[in-house]
């Protein structure tokens, strides 16, 4: 591992002896040296704690892929590590299912909504935070935050008389605008990051050129900020896709997202583990796709410590 | 960046505004309705004065579930935010190793809540869960369902293992901003592990760690749909935190007046904490 | 549209109406004194009035809660101490 070698070359630099009193000046010399010497032995094992973390973080979800393929006689029968006899009828059950596959379809359709409706809103409105002053901007932003904090219980209810009255309940459209509750702020947020760090020479260098403002964010200034709005659109489909309990109060039948579908065949079905399990690992694939594409962008969007 | 006045950026900031006055105002105005009256259904309502809110506050059920949210969260950030720092210490900085631990590390971040339950529910469960069923076989007596100790256990363990990647995350992206000129000057001051850590990488992580520790406390103080659906807030009540309480009172019984005195309390103490956080977090950084 | 479903009340409605003028209010004197006078009080952080307004709303929501706890369902004296909060609040955060 090419990592592990920069490390451990580093830490050795690290161990001569000379110690500024800029530094190091709370900690004696042999109270160093004593750390010294136990973090140099332990940075030889430094990758065992990612491993450890991952393996500990794999293992629930191991044993649901593992459950996914057993049949229900064998989930409730004996006890084993891996499936004796791997079958696949749990999927098959889910993707013949209109009842079933519908629900995912239901739910990709009102969280790509939502990151649309979310991004296209707060990229104009995160350059006006960025660049400009005006009347309560500051004011305005903490507000747009505590929306981010508000808990969605608070909110479950009204909510649900709100798009009654708007005739809207059992729609995508409802969830989608409902989830722009706590997705606006925080696209808000993450494009003023990343805005800010554009230098302000470009917009005004861009003015002089002749170009009319929608041109110049459209032709110059989206591009600049690309890897900003993928940051955007990931955290909006993260926190739309993982949002249950707005979801399950706006729909019924017709909109309804894959979670609440499984929450309710649990309790009609008599608890068909199998096809629970199955249902599960289908949601968590969609998601590992997507961090795979921004697997890049993450860390950057994380530095600005936007989330 | 020296900014400009422009009143006119309100016309950019419009869309937004409409939008979340639309998802977030009247909601919260019609809570402050309901809040203050009593129905019996059919959009018919009698005026009830404050006595929701006497009620609310006086009711041990709220101040319990207040009481066990609070624990919850501070149990929460004692655990997640030095083994989250710890973790991201040992992350490998270049090569294959960096996006496969990202995306392994992500990936419970994307998984839906209540999957993320249901995952918990089965993985502790002494009949057919790994867990439950190692630790039966050690022999150790542990059952979720009747115990209310194994049900917080579980709980906690659940959002060690649903979060901590947040709090690692957070704290990788403010390690690798960190110059490769400050290592080298520590290490020509020949500074120990320790010393770099304190003086180098803490500093640097200020930022950062004061957003996990907000996220972290806010997203945990309104948990719902994990502990819901592995304990459904049991056994008793022992597991039962607000999100859970208000639920059962707004959905359960369909009690509007109590379910919207309490939302509005709830929401006033989340609002006074996302102030201090907010403030305290632009005081910083301010000052750099 | 039909509005029943929000229950209206004259209470409430006056309640939001008095937000509304004062958020408007604020509005109107920063427009004619901009900046938010900002000054560090007792808190030992910059406020700006903007802030301040804040602070007093806030805070007067806990005061109202705290009464109806711990005193007794007469809120009139609650309203009057907000309003005494405000004013200190105004004058020395």
């Amino acid at each position: 591992m090419s990592g592990a070698n920069e490390r451990t070359t580093r830490q050795d630099r690290v161990s001569e002896t000379t110690v500024s009193d800029g530094l190091a000046s709370t900690l004696s010399q042999d109270q160093i040296a004593r750390l010294m010497r136990r973090r140099g032995e332990e940075s030889r094992f430094w990758w065992l704690v990612p491993t450890i973390y991952i393996i500990v973080l794999m293992l629930p979800i191991y044993w649901l892929v593992n459950m996914s393929f057993k049949t229900n006689q064998e989930i409730l029968g004996a006890f084993s590590l891996w499936p004796k006899n791997p079958t696949i009828a749990n999927y098959m059950v889910i993707f013949t299912d209109p009842s079933w596959y519908k629900g995912y379809i239901n739910s990709i359709i009102y969280v790509v909504m939502n990151m649309v409706i979310s991004v296209s809103v707060a990229l104009p409105a995160a350059y006006a935070f960025s660049r400009y002053r005006f009347l309560g901007d500051k004011h305005l932003f903490f507000w747009l935050l505590t929306n981010r904090m508000a808990p969605p219980a608070v909110f479950a209810l009204p909510f649900f008389q709100l798009y009654s009255a708007f005739g809207l309940i059992d729609t995508h459209i409802a969830v989608a605008l409902a989830h722009c509750l706590f997705n606006v702020p925080l696209a808000v947020w993450i494009l003023e990051g990343f805005m800010s760090g554009v230098p302000k020479e470009i917009d005004e260098t861009a003015y002089i050129d002749g170009y009319s403002f929608p041109r110049f964010f459209l032709k110059i200034f989206m591009p600049l900020i690309a890897s900003g709005i993928g940051v955007a659109c990931f955290f909006c489909f993260m926190f739309s896709w993982v949002e249950l309990l707005i979801a399950r109060t706006l729909t019924t039948t017709a909109a309804k997202p894959i979670a609440a579908i499984m929450t309710r065949t649990v309790s009609a079905s008599g608890l068909d583990w199998g096809v629970l399990a199955a249902a599960g690992v289908l949601t968590i694939l969609p998601g590992a796709l997507v961090i795979w594409f921004v697997r890049n962008y993450i860390a950057k969007g994380f530095a600005l410590g936007r989330v | 960046m020296e900014k400009t006045w422009n009143n006119k950026a309100w016309f950019m900031v419009l869309p937004v505004l409409l939008l979340v006055a639309f998802s977030a105002v009247i909601p919260l105005m019609t809570v402050v309705n309901y809040s203050v009256q009593d129905t019996f259904g059919n959009n018919v309502f009698f005026w009830n004065g404050s006595d929701w809110y006497t009620e609310i506050l006086g009711s041990d059920r709220f101040w319990l579930s207040m009481v066990r949210n609070l624990i919850f969260s501070a149990i929460i950030l004692v655990i997640e935010i030095p083994l989250g720092i710890f973790i991201a210490l040992n992350m490998p900085k270049k090569g294959w190793g960096v996006p496969v631990c990202l995306v392994l590390m992500a990936l419970p971040l994307l998984i839906p809540w209540n999957v993320v339950g249901t995952i918990w529910q089965v993985f502790g469960r002494i009949d057919i869960g790994l867990l439950g069923y190692t630790l039966s076989a050690l022999g150790i007596d542990y059952n979720y369902v009747n115990d209310p100790t194994d049900a917080w256990v579980t709980v906690i363990l659940m959002d060690v293992w649903h979060w901590t990647s947040l709090v690692v995350l957070l704290c990788y992206a403010g390690l690798v901003s960190i110059p490769d000129a400050y290592y080298q000057a520590a290490k020509i001051d020949g500074a120990s592990r320790w010393a770099i850590f304190r003086y180098i990488q803490l500093p640097k992580m200020n930022r950062v760690l004061l957003i996990a520790v907000l996220l972290r406390f806010m997203d945990s103080f309104m948990i719902y749909t994990e502990p819901f659906v592995v304990t459904g807030g049991g056994p008793g009540n022992s597991t039962t935190f607000m999100s859970i309480d208000l639920v059962k009172i707004a959905v359960g019984q369909f009690d509007l007046g109590p379910a919207a005195a309490m939302s509005i309390i709830y929401f006033l103490i989340v609002l006074l904490l996302s102030w201090v956080f907010y403030t305290v977090m632009t005081t910083v950084d301010a000052e750099g | 549209m039909n509005l029943t479903w929000m229950a209206w009340t004259l209470p409430t409605a006056l309640f939001f109406i008095t937000i509304l003028v004062l958020l408007c209010g604020m509005a109107a004197w920063e427009y004619a004194s901009p900046g938010g006078n900002p000054r560090v009080g007792i808190l030992r952080f910059e406020t700006t009035r903007g802030d301040r307004l804040f602070v007093s709303l806030l805070g007067s929501a806990f005061i109202h809660l705290a009464w109806l706890g711990l005193v007794g369902p007469n809120l009139w004296w609650a309203l009057a101490l907000s309003v005494v909060y405000a004013v200190g609040v105004f004058r020395y955060v």
